[in-house]
């Protein structure tokens, strides 16, 4: 497996062979609510090397209107937008905070996230359910193990240009 | 949003619902309720960082038709859908996409374990692009896992059998196959022509790719060519087998698709770079075809699987009929790869071979009125065909055996006409066969109907 958490890597199984039950942090409803709601998404470790699969989630998640603040200590600037060393150095209110770093980075942001934003949502193979349980104690709604663009593509976008399998079935026009 | 809609977000659709609906929401510029046919070569751009967007494969965008449509788009995300994949692409054939699916996968010096029970064309296109392109292949007897597994070889990259074998009916133990293809860290191809998804999806028993050729019973009516690749998005190709989509891509700026795309990076790399390359993309008229097709892929499979299984009883209690190699027919021994992988009916292609060989044959085939003589299946309407005189023309003795063909078989592509005229019409036929033979009637070479197929 490549060390690079990449946009839409299937999540490593558990050292102890259990499974968790990923599906509460993955329900169609809220993610549709979130990426229809957001306007300031703010992408923790967000790479400046354009080839990065962070890079491509924030590159599209600009180009389609949302307000991008990277986070990431060893930059000054990406994507036009001035770098945060951290979440709680963000100087704006913030609607979801995306995640695209090791699990084990996971409880400090959730912790920095409390009064800053309304949801954190954690990439794919960026599963920490602990620190999700913690979120929501703090009411903040949690998206895990999911990519920000595939859903926004998915339920908003145009995943289905490319043969992709978006599930969305309806006989509504829009 | 209303809450009904957040209820289809996560509603699990059924299958007929999904046939009819799946990739084709209403058109949202002009309301169009079917699909409209995008005949269009190219898409303006928005601006020109759009453009970039488009050609960096950064955001999700038409640029030329030879590597995505709208229309064709449509039909992909239908069968992806309804195969339980995350995606497809669609191919000027089943062959096209056959070939599409080797060239993104394999390098020179790979190795493929094969079955030999695979459609003639599929034989002569493998030995052919074996020669070609630098890979090797060993065909193994499909009905016994084992051989699959003494097949390994270090080099080993691609396992490719077929749901029922053309014609001889072999049903693959997918999830036996795909368990030992796992084993050495590769992925199973399965050709699923035969079965379609409404009988039988591949993916959902292990395989990691699916290919079909839409020509037959998706599209149905037998008015297009047509083939599409369908993925599972579980396949790890990060493995270190196979740097050609794993490794960072000159044709892209270094981009690695696997890295970059995860679930998606098999696709994108046969879409962007294979279809891209080889050309062979679907044309927006047949894919609208293909996608009316499948809209009654359901109904029409529960016909073709019923009359199919009727007329192969009829054949197995005449005295004319040597065998009859359905693999539904009760004592088959396939019956219990059936029973577990084809419970809605082992499809609608099927052989026999009548006494006589092949001057019977000829007779049989001659004195037929309702079923059309062509190197086609899976039509609406029923079909025969002789494959030693026509679609494995190209296989010598030994290869047809290896497919289950002997001089006399009849293969017949069972429509969904009523059953008893078609009964009627194949007593004809039988009957015509075993008649005391006269002299003007030897049988075909085969010369008037070389066909490639």
């Amino acid at each position: 497996m490549s060390s690079v958490i990449a946009c839409e890597l299937p999540p490593p199984l558990p050292a102890d062979g259990s499974e968790p039950d990923l599906r509460q942090y993955q329900d169609a409803g809220t993610i549709r609510r979130l990426l229809t709601s957001a306007r300031t998404v703010a992408v923790v470790g967000l790479s400046p090397k354009e080839l990065r699969a962070s890079y491509f989630v924030g590159f599209y998640l600009q180009r389609n209107g949302y307000r991008v603040v990277p986070v990431n200590p060893r930059e000054q600037e990406i994507l036009g937008e001035t770098c945060y060393p951290s979440v709680a150095a963000i100087e704006e209110p913030v609607d979801i905070v995306n995640v695209f770093r090791a699990p084990a980075a996971v409880p400090g942001i959730v912790e920095e996230c409390a009064g800053r934003a309304k949801a954190i949502w954690l990439q794919y193979g960026v599963i920490h359910p602990e620190a999700a349980e913690r979120a929501r104690a703090l009411g903040i709604e949690v998206i895990m193990d999911r990519c920000m663009k595939v859903e926004h593509a998915r339920h908003l976008g145009r995943l289905h240009w490319l043969g992709f399998t978006t599930r969305r079935i309806t006989a509504r026009r829009g | 949003m209303s809450e009904k809609e957040v209820g289809a977000e996560t509603r699990e659709f059924g299958f007929a619902t999904r046939a009819v609906h799946a990739g084709a929401r209403p058109e949202p510029t002009t309301g169009a309720r079917a699909t409209p046919i995008f005949q269009t070569t190219s898409y303006v751009f928005e601006d020109p960082e759009a453009a970039a967007a488009y050609f960096n494969l950064q955001e999700y965008g038409n640029t030329y038709s030879r590597i995505m449509n709208p229309t064709v788009a449509a039909f992909e995300e239908r069968i992806a859908n309804l195969e339980g994949g995350v995606g497809a692409v669609a191919f000027a054939s089943g062959l096209a996409a056959q070939a599409g699916a080797f060239f993104t996968a394999l390098q020179p010096g790979d190795h493929v374990v094969a079955s030999r029970a695979l459609y003639g064309g599929t034989l002569t296109q493998i030995k052919h692009l074996e020669r070609k392109l630098g890979f090797r292949v060993t065909f193994v007897d499909p009905d016994d896992p084992g051989h699959w597994r003494e097949a390994v070889r270090p080099e080993t990259r691609l396992f490719f059998g077929e749901t029922i074998g053309n014609p001889g009916g072999n049903v693959l133990d997918i999830e036996s196959v795909a368990e030992i293809a796992h084993r050495q860290g590769v992925p199973l191809m399965v050709d699923s022509t035969f079965a379609t998804p409404y009988l039988c999806r591949p993916l959902e028993w292990g395989a990691d790719i699916v290919v079909h050729s839409t020509t037959k019973f998706i599209g149905g009516h037998g008015n297009s060519i047509g083939g599409v690749v369908v993925e599972s998005g579980r396949f790890p190709w990060d493995n270190g087998k196979f740097p050609g989509i794993a490794d960072p891509s000159p044709a892209y700026h270094g981009l690695a698709f696997q890295a970059t795309f995860g679930e998606y990076g098999f696709l994108m790399k046969l879409r962007a770079e294979t279809l891209r390359d080889l050309g062979a993309c679907m044309s927006p008229f047949n894919a609208f075809l293909f996608g009316l097709g499948a809209e009654t892929l359901p109904l029409r499979m529960e016909r073709h699987t019923a009359n199919a299984l009727e007329i192969a009883t009829f054949l197995t209690g005449r005295p004319e009929v040597e065998t009859v190699a359905h693999p539904g027919l009760p004592g088959s021994r396939y019956a219990p790869l059936v029973a577990k992988y084809l419970p809605r009916g082992a499809g609608s292609v099927f052989s026999f071979d009548l006494k006589g060989g092949r001057r019977a044959g000829a007779r049989f085939i001659r004195e037929l009125n309702l079923f059309s003589h062509l190197a086609n299946v899976g039509d609406a309407k029923s079909l025969v065909i002789h494959p030693a005189s026509t679609t494995h023309r190209q296989l010598d003795d030994e290869e047809l055996r290896g497919a289950g063909i002997s001089p006399g078989t009849i293969r017949l592509s069972v429509g969904i006409e009523d059953p008893r005229d078609l009964i009627w019409d194949l007593t004809r036929g039988l009957e015509a066969a075993a008649a005391p033979g006269s002299e003007d009637d030897e049988a075909p070479t085969g010369e008037a109907m070389a066909c490639p197929l």
